[in-house]
Protein backbone atom coordinates (compact mmCIF):
# COMPACT_ATOMS: atom_id res chain seq x y z
CA UNK A 1 0.00 0.00 0.00
CA UNK A 2 2.48 2.45 0.84
CA UNK A 3 6.48 2.04 -0.06
CA UNK A 4 9.14 4.45 1.07
CA UNK A 5 12.39 3.97 -0.31
CA UNK A 6 15.64 6.07 0.89
CA UNK A 7 13.47 9.41 1.25
CA UNK A 8 16.23 12.21 1.97
CA UNK A 9 14.76 16.03 2.41
CA UNK A 10 17.13 19.02 3.76
CA UNK A 11 16.40 22.23 3.85
CA UNK A 12 18.77 25.53 3.93
CA UNK A 13 18.56 27.57 7.20
CA UNK A 14 19.47 31.21 7.43
CA UNK A 15 20.65 31.60 10.66
CA UNK A 16 23.03 34.35 12.52
CA UNK A 17 23.36 34.82 16.40
CA UNK A 18 21.65 37.41 18.58
CA UNK A 19 22.45 41.24 18.30
CA UNK A 20 22.54 44.01 16.62
CA UNK A 21 25.92 43.62 15.36
CA UNK A 22 25.38 40.89 14.44
CA UNK A 23 22.16 41.44 12.32
CA UNK A 24 24.02 44.45 10.57
CA UNK A 25 26.44 41.48 9.42
CA UNK A 26 23.78 39.38 8.28
CA UNK A 27 22.93 42.24 5.91
CA UNK A 28 26.18 41.54 3.53
CA UNK A 29 27.31 38.09 4.82
CA UNK A 30 24.33 35.52 5.17
CA UNK A 31 25.43 31.86 7.05
CA UNK A 32 23.38 29.19 5.44
CA UNK A 33 23.40 25.70 7.47
CA UNK A 34 22.33 22.67 5.55
CA UNK A 35 19.52 20.62 7.68
CA UNK A 36 19.07 17.17 7.23
CA UNK A 37 15.42 17.12 7.74
CA UNK A 38 14.96 12.98 6.71
CA UNK A 39 18.18 10.83 5.48
CA UNK A 40 16.89 7.59 3.93
CA UNK A 41 13.87 6.46 5.41
CA UNK A 42 12.40 3.32 4.04
CA UNK A 43 9.33 1.66 5.28
CA UNK A 44 6.49 -0.18 3.77
CA UNK A 45 2.52 -0.20 5.46
CA UNK A 46 0.06 -2.78 4.62
CA UNK A 47 -3.67 -1.75 3.69
CA UNK A 48 -5.32 -1.21 6.75
CA UNK A 49 -3.03 -1.08 9.39
CA UNK A 50 -2.95 1.83 11.90
CA UNK A 51 0.77 3.16 12.74
CA UNK A 52 2.20 5.79 14.86
CA UNK A 53 4.73 8.08 14.03
CA UNK A 54 6.72 8.99 16.66
CA UNK A 55 9.79 11.03 17.43
CA UNK A 56 10.84 14.11 19.50
CA UNK A 57 10.25 18.07 18.09
CA UNK A 58 11.79 18.53 14.32
CA UNK A 59 12.74 14.78 14.12
CA UNK A 60 11.33 14.97 10.71
CA UNK A 61 8.08 13.51 11.20
CA UNK A 62 5.43 16.02 9.82
CA UNK A 63 8.13 16.33 6.79
CA UNK A 64 7.61 12.52 6.19
CA UNK A 65 4.08 13.69 5.96
CA UNK A 66 4.37 15.98 3.48
CA UNK A 67 6.36 13.97 1.32
CA UNK A 68 3.67 10.86 1.60
CA UNK A 69 0.56 13.35 0.77
CA UNK A 70 2.81 15.15 -2.37
CA UNK A 71 3.21 18.57 -0.77
CA UNK A 72 6.74 18.22 -0.54
CA UNK A 73 9.49 17.03 -3.41
CA UNK A 74 11.80 14.87 -1.40
CA UNK A 75 15.70 15.05 -2.35
CA UNK A 76 15.54 11.71 -3.54
CA UNK A 77 14.41 8.54 -2.89
CA UNK A 78 11.26 6.89 -4.51
CA UNK A 79 7.60 6.49 -2.70
CA UNK A 80 4.59 4.30 -4.04
CA UNK A 81 1.31 4.98 -2.67
CA UNK A 82 -1.30 3.21 -3.89
CA UNK A 83 0.95 2.75 -7.32
CA UNK A 84 1.11 7.04 -7.50
CA UNK A 85 4.16 8.91 -6.61
CA UNK A 86 2.85 11.49 -4.66
CA UNK A 87 4.73 14.84 -5.98
CA UNK A 88 4.51 13.38 -9.37
CA UNK A 89 1.08 12.47 -10.04
CA UNK A 90 0.10 14.97 -7.25
CA UNK A 91 -4.02 15.93 -8.87
CA UNK A 92 -4.67 12.55 -9.21
CA UNK A 93 -2.97 10.45 -6.55
CA UNK A 94 -4.46 13.36 -3.99
CA UNK A 95 -8.33 12.34 -4.68
CA UNK A 96 -7.38 9.26 -2.49
CA UNK A 97 -5.95 10.41 0.75
CA UNK A 98 -7.13 12.75 3.53
CA UNK A 99 -4.99 15.09 5.33
CA UNK A 100 -5.03 16.59 8.47
CA UNK A 101 -2.33 18.94 9.92
CA UNK A 102 -3.68 18.98 13.27
CA UNK A 103 -1.75 22.72 14.02
CA UNK A 104 -3.20 24.16 10.69
CA UNK A 105 -7.28 24.69 9.67
CA UNK A 106 -8.72 24.25 6.19
CA UNK A 107 -12.19 25.67 7.31
CA UNK A 108 -13.19 29.07 5.92
CA UNK A 109 -12.57 31.40 9.07
CA UNK A 110 -15.90 33.45 8.71
CA UNK A 111 -18.33 31.05 6.95
CA UNK A 112 -20.08 28.29 8.73
CA UNK A 113 -18.46 24.53 8.61
CA UNK A 114 -20.81 23.57 6.06
CA UNK A 115 -20.04 25.83 3.67
CA UNK A 116 -16.56 24.37 3.74
CA UNK A 117 -18.14 21.15 3.39
CA UNK A 118 -19.78 21.95 0.46
CA UNK A 119 -16.93 23.51 -1.39
CA UNK A 120 -14.97 20.47 -0.59
CA UNK A 121 -17.40 18.20 -2.08
CA UNK A 122 -16.67 20.75 -5.04
CA UNK A 123 -13.47 20.50 -5.13
CA UNK A 124 -13.45 16.35 -4.72
CA UNK A 125 -16.28 16.22 -7.57
CA UNK A 126 -18.42 13.78 -4.80
CA UNK A 127 -21.22 12.76 -6.40
CA UNK A 128 -24.50 14.42 -4.06
CA UNK A 129 -25.94 11.19 -2.56
CA UNK A 130 -22.68 10.07 -1.91
CA UNK A 131 -21.50 12.90 -0.28
CA UNK A 132 -24.89 13.17 1.88
CA UNK A 133 -24.03 9.54 3.08
CA UNK A 134 -20.61 10.11 4.70
CA UNK A 135 -22.03 13.85 5.85
CA UNK A 136 -24.45 11.99 7.57
CA UNK A 137 -22.43 9.41 8.76
CA UNK A 138 -19.63 11.80 10.20
CA UNK A 139 -22.00 14.33 12.02
CA UNK A 140 -23.21 11.33 13.64
CA UNK A 141 -20.12 9.82 14.49
CA UNK A 142 -18.47 12.81 15.66
CA UNK A 143 -21.37 14.54 17.02
CA UNK A 144 -21.53 17.49 14.58
CA UNK A 145 -24.96 18.46 15.04
CA UNK A 146 -24.85 21.63 16.43
CA UNK A 147 -21.67 23.22 15.15
CA UNK A 148 -21.83 22.49 11.83
CA UNK A 149 -24.18 25.70 11.51
CA UNK A 150 -22.01 27.63 13.26
CA UNK A 151 -18.54 30.01 11.69
CA UNK A 152 -15.51 28.12 12.23
CA UNK A 153 -14.47 31.57 14.29
CA UNK A 154 -16.65 30.63 17.01
CA UNK A 155 -16.03 26.95 17.51
CA UNK A 156 -13.38 26.10 20.53
CA UNK A 157 -10.60 24.20 19.47
CA UNK A 158 -11.78 20.63 20.33
CA UNK A 159 -15.32 21.50 18.16
CA UNK A 160 -13.01 22.55 15.00
CA UNK A 161 -10.66 19.66 15.29
CA UNK A 162 -13.76 17.06 14.77
CA UNK A 163 -15.05 19.42 12.33
CA UNK A 164 -11.18 19.33 10.38
CA UNK A 165 -11.13 15.69 10.60
CA UNK A 166 -14.58 15.34 9.03
CA UNK A 167 -13.57 17.43 6.55
CA UNK A 168 -10.53 15.38 5.00
CA UNK A 169 -12.81 12.55 5.00
CA UNK A 170 -15.89 13.81 3.18
CA UNK A 171 -14.13 12.27 -0.03
CA UNK A 172 -13.94 8.87 1.81
CA UNK A 173 -10.21 8.56 1.08
CA UNK A 174 -7.99 5.06 1.14
CA UNK A 175 -5.29 6.22 3.42
CA UNK A 176 -5.20 8.86 5.86
CA UNK A 177 -2.58 10.97 7.10
CA UNK A 178 -3.13 12.95 10.40
CA UNK A 179 -0.39 15.25 12.19
CA UNK A 180 -1.05 15.59 15.77
CA UNK A 181 -4.45 15.78 15.44
CA UNK A 182 -5.07 15.52 19.32
CA UNK A 183 -3.01 18.53 19.85
CA UNK A 184 -4.28 20.62 22.52
CA UNK A 185 -7.58 18.81 23.22
CA UNK A 186 -9.17 17.93 26.04
CA UNK A 187 -9.56 14.23 27.47
CA UNK A 188 -13.06 14.07 26.35
CA UNK A 189 -12.48 15.42 22.68
CA UNK A 190 -8.95 12.76 22.68
CA UNK A 191 -11.22 9.88 23.29
CA UNK A 192 -14.13 10.81 20.91
CA UNK A 193 -11.42 11.35 18.22
CA UNK A 194 -9.17 8.10 18.59
CA UNK A 195 -12.73 6.16 18.79
CA UNK A 196 -13.66 7.29 15.37
CA UNK A 197 -10.11 6.90 13.94
CA UNK A 198 -10.43 3.15 15.42
CA UNK A 199 -13.90 3.15 14.02
CA UNK A 200 -13.51 4.23 10.41
CA UNK A 201 -9.98 2.02 10.25
CA UNK A 202 -12.50 -1.19 11.16
CA UNK A 203 -15.36 -0.42 8.96
CA UNK A 204 -13.54 0.94 5.86
CA UNK A 205 -10.88 -0.37 6.23
CA UNK A 206 -8.96 3.37 5.88
CA UNK A 207 -4.89 3.31 6.45
CA UNK A 208 -3.95 5.60 8.88
CA UNK A 209 -0.69 7.18 9.61
CA UNK A 210 -0.90 9.54 12.92
CA UNK A 211 2.08 11.71 14.42
CA UNK A 212 1.88 12.30 18.02
CA UNK A 213 3.59 13.47 20.80
CA UNK A 214 0.82 12.16 23.21
CA UNK A 215 1.37 8.07 23.81
CA UNK A 216 -1.65 7.26 25.07
CA UNK A 217 -3.05 8.31 21.76
CA UNK A 218 -0.51 5.72 20.30
CA UNK A 219 -1.62 3.19 23.15
CA UNK A 220 -4.89 3.50 21.71
CA UNK A 221 -4.79 3.25 18.29
CA UNK A 222 -1.51 2.11 16.82
CA UNK A 223 -0.45 -1.62 16.45
CA UNK A 224 3.02 -0.59 15.28
CA UNK A 225 5.46 2.70 15.80
CA UNK A 226 8.01 4.09 13.43
CA UNK A 227 10.29 6.13 15.71
CA UNK A 228 12.22 9.10 13.83
CA UNK A 229 14.90 10.97 15.06
CA UNK A 230 17.37 13.46 13.34
CA UNK A 231 16.08 12.41 10.39
CA UNK A 232 16.92 8.70 10.69
CA UNK A 233 14.11 5.98 11.32
CA UNK A 234 15.30 4.21 14.96
CA UNK A 235 12.10 1.92 15.37
CA UNK A 236 10.07 -0.45 13.61
CA UNK A 237 8.03 -2.43 15.47
CA UNK A 238 5.00 -3.33 17.53
CA UNK A 239 4.48 -1.67 21.01
CA UNK A 240 4.43 -5.22 22.73
CA UNK A 241 7.95 -5.25 21.18
CA UNK A 242 8.73 -1.94 22.64
CA UNK A 243 7.52 -2.87 26.09
CA UNK A 244 9.06 -6.42 26.00
CA UNK A 245 12.89 -4.34 25.39
CA UNK A 246 12.71 -1.82 28.19
CA UNK A 247 9.15 -2.37 29.70
CA UNK A 248 11.06 -5.46 32.59
CA UNK A 249 11.15 -2.83 35.18
CA UNK A 250 8.82 -2.54 37.71
CA UNK A 251 7.81 0.18 40.02
CA UNK A 252 6.32 -0.60 43.76
CA UNK A 253 5.27 1.66 46.14
CA UNK A 254 4.43 0.57 49.99
CA UNK A 255 2.94 2.52 52.85
CA UNK A 256 3.62 1.80 56.08
CA UNK A 257 3.65 2.68 59.75
CA UNK A 258 5.98 4.96 60.35
CA UNK A 259 9.62 3.66 60.91
CA UNK A 260 13.26 5.42 61.46
CA UNK A 261 15.72 3.74 58.98
CA UNK A 262 15.51 3.01 54.96
CA UNK A 263 15.14 -0.80 54.16
CA UNK A 264 16.93 -1.84 51.30
CA UNK A 265 16.31 -4.97 49.70
CA UNK A 266 19.01 -6.81 47.70
CA UNK A 267 18.25 -6.49 44.03
CA UNK A 268 16.02 -3.63 43.98
CA UNK A 269 16.85 0.20 43.48
CA UNK A 270 15.25 2.60 46.63
CA UNK A 271 13.80 5.32 44.31
CA UNK A 272 12.43 7.56 47.36
CA UNK A 273 11.99 7.21 51.06
CA UNK A 274 10.15 8.91 53.45
CA UNK A 275 9.77 7.13 56.88
CA UNK A 276 5.97 6.30 56.11
CA UNK A 277 6.42 5.57 52.27
CA UNK A 278 9.02 3.74 49.85
CA UNK A 279 9.26 3.23 46.04
CA UNK A 280 11.60 0.73 44.78
CA UNK A 281 12.01 -0.68 41.21
CA UNK A 282 13.12 -3.74 39.87
CA UNK A 283 13.18 -6.02 37.17
CA UNK A 284 10.81 -8.56 37.27
CA UNK A 285 11.85 -11.08 35.56
CA UNK A 286 15.05 -11.58 37.55
CA UNK A 287 13.25 -10.77 40.88
CA UNK A 288 9.21 -11.87 41.77
CA UNK A 289 7.05 -9.32 42.82
CA UNK A 290 6.05 -11.73 45.51
CA UNK A 291 9.60 -12.32 46.43
CA UNK A 292 9.80 -7.98 46.62
CA UNK A 293 7.02 -8.09 49.27
CA UNK A 294 8.26 -10.53 51.03
CA UNK A 295 11.24 -8.66 51.92
CA UNK A 296 9.84 -5.81 53.02
CA UNK A 297 6.56 -7.38 54.94
CA UNK A 298 9.29 -8.95 57.22
CA UNK A 299 10.71 -5.58 57.80
CA UNK A 300 7.56 -3.09 58.05
CA UNK A 301 4.08 -3.46 58.92
CA UNK A 302 2.63 -2.96 55.74
CA UNK A 303 -0.71 -0.51 54.76
CA UNK A 304 -0.64 -0.81 51.45
CA UNK A 305 1.21 -1.74 48.54
CA UNK A 306 0.47 -0.27 44.65
CA UNK A 307 2.57 -2.27 41.52
CA UNK A 308 3.14 -0.02 38.45
CA UNK A 309 4.54 -1.07 35.08
CA UNK A 310 6.55 2.03 33.43
CA UNK A 311 4.98 4.22 31.42
CA UNK A 312 4.78 4.39 27.91
CA UNK A 313 6.03 7.73 28.67
CA UNK A 314 9.32 7.01 30.15
CA UNK A 315 9.98 4.26 27.74
CA UNK A 316 9.67 6.37 24.66
CA UNK A 317 12.13 8.45 26.53
CA UNK A 318 14.55 6.22 27.72
CA UNK A 319 14.34 4.97 24.07
CA UNK A 320 15.50 8.42 22.86
CA UNK A 321 18.12 8.53 25.32
CA UNK A 322 19.03 5.49 24.05
CA UNK A 323 19.76 7.19 20.59
CA UNK A 324 20.77 10.54 21.87
CA UNK A 325 18.11 12.22 20.51
CA UNK B 1 -20.81 22.51 -9.52
CA UNK B 2 -17.07 23.06 -10.86
CA UNK B 3 -14.38 23.47 -7.75
CA UNK B 4 -13.75 26.89 -9.25
CA UNK B 5 -16.97 27.89 -9.10
CA UNK B 6 -17.63 26.59 -6.09
CA UNK B 7 -14.81 28.50 -4.68
CA UNK B 8 -15.60 31.49 -6.69
CA UNK B 9 -19.66 31.50 -4.66
CA UNK B 10 -17.88 30.74 -1.40
CA UNK B 11 -15.89 33.65 -1.47
CA UNK B 12 -18.13 35.83 -2.86
CA UNK B 13 -20.57 34.56 0.07
CA UNK B 14 -17.30 35.40 2.83
CA UNK B 15 -17.34 38.93 0.88
CA UNK B 16 -21.00 40.24 1.13
CA UNK B 17 -20.88 39.19 4.98
CA UNK B 18 -18.78 42.84 5.11
CA UNK B 19 -21.72 45.23 5.30
CA UNK B 20 -20.22 47.70 7.44
CA UNK B 21 -17.38 48.12 5.75
CA UNK B 22 -19.49 48.72 2.17
CA UNK B 23 -20.87 51.66 3.98
CA UNK B 24 -17.89 53.21 4.92
CA UNK B 25 -16.47 52.25 1.18
CA UNK B 26 -19.60 54.28 -0.33
CA UNK B 27 -18.84 57.23 1.82
CA UNK B 28 -15.34 57.62 1.07
CA UNK B 29 -15.22 56.86 -2.70
CA UNK B 30 -18.25 59.56 -2.84
CA UNK B 31 -15.97 61.99 -1.14
CA UNK B 32 -12.90 61.52 -2.90
CA UNK B 33 -15.04 61.52 -6.05
CA UNK B 34 -16.11 64.81 -5.18
CA UNK B 35 -12.62 66.55 -4.38
CA UNK B 36 -11.14 65.04 -7.55
CA UNK B 37 -13.68 66.41 -9.73
CA UNK B 38 -13.33 70.23 -7.75
CA UNK B 39 -9.76 69.86 -8.77
CA UNK B 40 -10.70 69.33 -11.94
CA UNK B 41 -13.30 71.80 -12.72
CA UNK B 42 -10.87 74.19 -11.47
CA UNK B 43 -8.02 73.62 -13.55
CA UNK B 44 -10.93 73.23 -16.96
CA UNK B 45 -12.18 76.78 -15.76
CA UNK B 46 -8.58 78.34 -15.20
CA UNK B 47 -7.31 77.21 -18.70
CA UNK B 48 -7.03 78.60 -21.97
CA UNK B 49 -5.98 75.94 -24.21
CA UNK B 50 -8.07 72.94 -25.72
CA UNK B 51 -7.43 69.95 -23.78
CA UNK B 52 -7.28 66.41 -24.81
CA UNK B 53 -10.66 65.45 -23.11
CA UNK B 54 -14.12 67.44 -22.34
CA UNK B 55 -14.82 68.21 -18.57
CA UNK B 56 -17.87 65.96 -18.62
CA UNK B 57 -15.85 62.96 -19.97
CA UNK B 58 -13.02 63.38 -17.22
CA UNK B 59 -16.18 63.82 -14.43
CA UNK B 60 -17.77 60.42 -15.79
CA UNK B 61 -14.38 59.00 -15.82
CA UNK B 62 -13.67 60.09 -12.00
CA UNK B 63 -16.83 58.54 -10.90
CA UNK B 64 -16.66 55.11 -13.43
CA UNK B 65 -13.07 54.97 -11.54
CA UNK B 66 -14.86 55.11 -8.04
CA UNK B 67 -17.57 52.90 -8.68
CA UNK B 68 -15.73 50.29 -10.10
CA UNK B 69 -12.34 50.76 -8.06
CA UNK B 70 -13.05 47.23 -6.32
CA UNK B 71 -12.62 45.88 -9.71
CA UNK B 72 -9.36 47.48 -10.80
CA UNK B 73 -7.43 48.54 -7.79
CA UNK B 74 -4.26 46.72 -7.54
CA UNK B 75 -3.73 46.93 -4.05
CA UNK B 76 -6.60 45.90 -2.89
CA UNK B 77 -5.10 42.43 -1.48
CA UNK B 78 -6.68 39.37 -0.28
CA UNK B 79 -4.20 38.40 2.99
CA UNK B 80 -5.74 35.59 3.26
CA UNK B 81 -3.70 33.50 0.34
CA UNK B 82 0.00 36.13 1.56
CA UNK B 83 -0.86 34.12 4.95
CA UNK B 84 -1.31 30.93 3.26
CA UNK B 85 2.85 30.91 1.46
CA UNK B 86 4.26 33.12 4.55
CA UNK B 87 2.61 30.59 7.20
CA UNK B 88 2.58 27.45 5.63
CA UNK B 89 -1.31 26.62 5.57
CA UNK B 90 -0.51 26.07 1.60
CA UNK B 91 0.09 22.50 2.84
CA UNK B 92 -3.56 22.09 2.91
CA UNK B 93 -4.36 23.97 -0.84
CA UNK B 94 -1.68 21.39 -1.98
CA UNK B 95 -3.30 18.38 -1.27
CA UNK B 96 -6.22 19.06 -3.28
CA UNK B 97 -6.91 17.87 -6.47
CA UNK B 98 -7.55 21.34 -8.27
CA UNK B 99 -5.07 23.31 -10.52
CA UNK B 100 -3.88 26.34 -7.80
CA UNK B 101 -3.41 28.76 -10.44
CA UNK B 102 -7.13 28.34 -11.28
CA UNK B 103 -8.23 28.15 -7.75
CA UNK B 104 -6.63 31.10 -6.64
CA UNK B 105 -7.60 33.06 -9.54
CA UNK B 106 -11.23 32.44 -8.85
CA UNK B 107 -10.86 33.40 -5.05
CA UNK B 108 -9.26 36.51 -6.10
CA UNK B 109 -12.04 37.31 -9.17
CA UNK B 110 -14.83 36.86 -6.17
CA UNK B 111 -13.47 38.90 -4.02
CA UNK B 112 -13.19 41.86 -6.11
CA UNK B 113 -16.87 41.28 -7.48
CA UNK B 114 -18.18 40.87 -4.00
CA UNK B 115 -16.28 43.88 -3.36
CA UNK B 116 -17.48 46.06 -5.88
CA UNK B 117 -21.28 44.73 -5.68
CA UNK B 118 -22.05 46.01 -2.39
CA UNK B 119 -21.33 49.39 -3.43
CA UNK B 120 -21.77 50.11 -7.19
CA UNK B 121 -24.99 50.59 -6.82
CA UNK B 122 -25.72 52.98 -4.64
CA UNK B 123 -22.58 55.25 -5.72
CA UNK B 124 -23.61 55.44 -9.29
CA UNK B 125 -27.60 56.21 -8.42
CA UNK B 126 -26.07 58.99 -6.22
CA UNK B 127 -23.71 60.65 -9.04
CA UNK B 128 -26.24 59.89 -11.47
CA UNK B 129 -28.70 62.46 -9.46
CA UNK B 130 -25.71 64.90 -8.57
CA UNK B 131 -25.76 68.70 -10.31
CA UNK B 132 -24.09 69.59 -12.99
CA UNK B 133 -20.93 69.33 -13.84
CA UNK B 134 -20.54 67.11 -10.91
CA UNK B 135 -23.20 64.60 -12.51
CA UNK B 136 -22.07 61.05 -14.14
CA UNK B 137 -22.60 61.42 -17.92
CA UNK B 138 -25.09 58.19 -19.70
CA UNK B 139 -23.01 56.29 -22.01
CA UNK B 140 -21.93 57.97 -25.36
CA UNK B 141 -24.72 55.05 -26.91
CA UNK B 142 -25.91 51.69 -26.49
CA UNK B 143 -23.10 50.53 -28.37
CA UNK B 144 -20.13 51.86 -26.50
CA UNK B 145 -21.86 50.49 -23.46
CA UNK B 146 -21.74 47.30 -24.23
CA UNK B 147 -17.95 47.93 -25.55
CA UNK B 148 -17.49 49.38 -22.19
CA UNK B 149 -18.82 45.82 -20.56
CA UNK B 150 -16.52 43.91 -22.10
CA UNK B 151 -13.56 46.26 -21.96
CA UNK B 152 -14.32 46.51 -18.16
CA UNK B 153 -14.80 42.46 -17.71
CA UNK B 154 -11.40 42.06 -19.53
CA UNK B 155 -9.85 44.92 -17.51
CA UNK B 156 -10.85 42.81 -14.07
CA UNK B 157 -9.36 39.35 -15.80
CA UNK B 158 -6.08 41.87 -16.83
CA UNK B 159 -6.09 43.32 -13.63
CA UNK B 160 -6.21 39.30 -11.51
CA UNK B 161 -3.75 38.33 -13.42
CA UNK B 162 -1.38 40.96 -12.79
CA UNK B 163 -2.36 41.08 -8.80
CA UNK B 164 -1.67 36.78 -9.10
CA UNK B 165 2.07 37.62 -10.14
CA UNK B 166 2.04 39.54 -6.99
CA UNK B 167 0.84 37.03 -5.22
CA UNK B 168 3.40 34.55 -6.31
CA UNK B 169 6.28 36.63 -5.83
CA UNK B 170 5.76 35.98 -2.09
CA UNK B 171 7.46 32.60 -2.26
CA UNK B 172 10.19 34.30 -3.19
CA UNK B 173 10.17 37.31 -0.63
CA UNK B 174 8.41 35.97 1.82
CA UNK B 175 6.45 39.25 2.74
CA UNK B 176 3.69 41.27 0.33
CA UNK B 177 4.58 45.05 1.42
CA UNK B 178 7.27 45.51 -0.81
CA UNK B 179 5.89 44.09 -4.17
CA UNK B 180 2.22 45.24 -3.44
CA UNK B 181 4.02 49.00 -2.64
CA UNK B 182 6.02 48.55 -5.99
CA UNK B 183 2.92 47.80 -7.70
CA UNK B 184 0.87 50.10 -6.18
CA UNK B 185 2.39 53.15 -6.67
CA UNK B 186 3.63 52.02 -10.49
CA UNK B 187 0.03 50.98 -11.30
CA UNK B 188 -2.15 54.22 -10.04
CA UNK B 189 -0.02 56.14 -12.11
CA UNK B 190 0.83 53.89 -15.45
CA UNK B 191 -3.18 52.85 -15.54
CA UNK B 192 -4.16 56.50 -15.09
CA UNK B 193 -5.95 56.28 -11.41
CA UNK B 194 -4.74 59.47 -10.77
CA UNK B 195 -4.86 60.92 -14.05
CA UNK B 196 -6.78 60.15 -17.36
CA UNK B 197 -3.93 58.94 -19.81
CA UNK B 198 -4.72 61.91 -22.50
CA UNK B 199 -3.65 64.46 -20.11
CA UNK B 200 -0.25 63.39 -19.49
CA UNK B 201 2.43 64.77 -21.24
CA UNK B 202 3.73 62.69 -24.37
CA UNK B 203 6.74 61.05 -23.55
CA UNK B 204 4.38 59.63 -20.43
CA UNK B 205 1.30 58.18 -21.99
CA UNK B 206 4.28 56.14 -24.50
CA UNK B 207 5.43 54.49 -21.54
CA UNK B 208 1.93 53.51 -20.65
CA UNK B 209 1.48 52.22 -24.31
CA UNK B 210 4.04 49.96 -23.59
CA UNK B 211 2.17 47.87 -20.32
CA UNK B 212 -0.96 46.62 -19.20
CA UNK B 213 -2.05 49.03 -16.66
CA UNK B 214 -4.18 51.22 -18.74
CA UNK B 215 -5.92 48.06 -20.37
CA UNK B 216 -7.37 47.73 -16.35
CA UNK B 217 -8.92 51.09 -15.99
CA UNK B 218 -8.17 53.80 -18.52
CA UNK B 219 -9.24 52.35 -21.54
CA UNK B 220 -12.42 50.60 -20.51
CA UNK B 221 -13.55 54.17 -18.64
CA UNK B 222 -13.01 56.29 -21.77
CA UNK B 223 -15.06 53.29 -24.11
CA UNK B 224 -17.83 54.66 -22.06
CA UNK B 225 -17.68 57.91 -22.31
CA UNK B 226 -17.18 57.26 -26.33
CA UNK B 227 -13.66 58.98 -26.34
CA UNK B 228 -12.61 56.60 -27.45
CA UNK B 229 -14.52 55.45 -31.32
CA UNK B 230 -15.85 52.45 -31.74
CA UNK B 231 -13.06 50.93 -34.44
CA UNK B 232 -10.31 51.73 -32.08
CA UNK B 233 -12.37 50.13 -29.14
CA UNK B 234 -12.48 46.83 -30.58
CA UNK B 235 -8.55 47.01 -31.61
CA UNK B 236 -8.35 47.44 -27.83
CA UNK B 237 -10.06 44.58 -26.43
CA UNK B 238 -7.96 42.47 -29.04
CA UNK B 239 -4.83 43.67 -27.13
CA UNK B 240 -6.70 43.10 -23.98
CA UNK B 241 -6.78 39.75 -24.39
CA UNK B 242 -3.52 39.24 -25.57
CA UNK B 243 -2.15 40.91 -22.92
CA UNK B 244 -4.84 38.39 -20.69
CA UNK B 245 -3.05 35.69 -22.33
CA UNK B 246 0.47 36.57 -21.85
CA UNK B 247 -0.05 37.39 -18.06
CA UNK B 248 -2.03 34.13 -17.41
CA UNK B 249 0.70 32.17 -19.01
CA UNK B 250 3.10 33.95 -17.18
CA UNK B 251 1.48 33.71 -13.82
CA UNK B 252 0.81 29.94 -14.40
CA UNK B 253 4.70 29.38 -15.55
CA UNK B 254 5.76 30.69 -12.40
CA UNK B 255 3.12 28.92 -9.78
CA UNK B 256 4.39 25.98 -11.02
CA UNK B 257 8.19 26.78 -10.62
CA UNK B 258 7.44 28.42 -6.91
CA UNK B 259 5.65 24.88 -6.07
CA UNK B 260 8.72 22.50 -7.16
CA UNK B 261 10.69 24.20 -4.60
CA UNK B 262 8.01 25.04 -2.21
CA UNK B 263 9.38 25.33 1.43
CA UNK B 264 6.92 24.89 3.93
CA UNK B 265 7.02 27.47 6.58
CA UNK B 266 6.51 26.85 10.39
CA UNK B 267 6.10 22.98 10.48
Amino acid sequence: MIQLEGISKSFKVAERSAGLKQAAKALFVRKHRTVEALSEISFHIPEGEIVGYIGPNGAGKSTTIKVMSGVLVPDKGSCSIMGYTPWKDRAAYVRNIGVVFGQRSQLWWDVPVIDSYELLRDIYKIPQAEYKASLDMLVETLDLHTIIQMPVRQLSLGQRMRCEIAASLLHSPKVLFLDEPTIGLDAVSKIAVRDFIKEINKEKGVTVILTTHDMNDIEALASRILMIGKGTLLYDGSLQELRGRFGTQRTITVDFEPQQHEIFIPGTELLSWTSERAVYSFDHEQLSVAAVIAGISEQVKLLDVAIDTKPIDEIIVQLYKEHQI
Amino acid sequence: MSAYLSVCKLRFINGLQYRTAAFAGLTTQLFFGLIFIMVYVAFYNGSTKALPMELNEVVTYVWLQQIFLGLIMLWLRDNEIFGLITNGNIAYELCRPVEMYGFWYSKLLAQRVANTVLRCLPIAFIVLLLPQPYRLSLPHSWSSFTLFLIALLLGLLVTVSISMLIYISVFWTMSPVGSIMMIAVASELLAGMILPIPLMPIWMQNITYFLPFRWTVDFPFRVYSGHIPYMEAIWGIAIQLIWLILLIAVGTWCLRKALRRVVLQGG
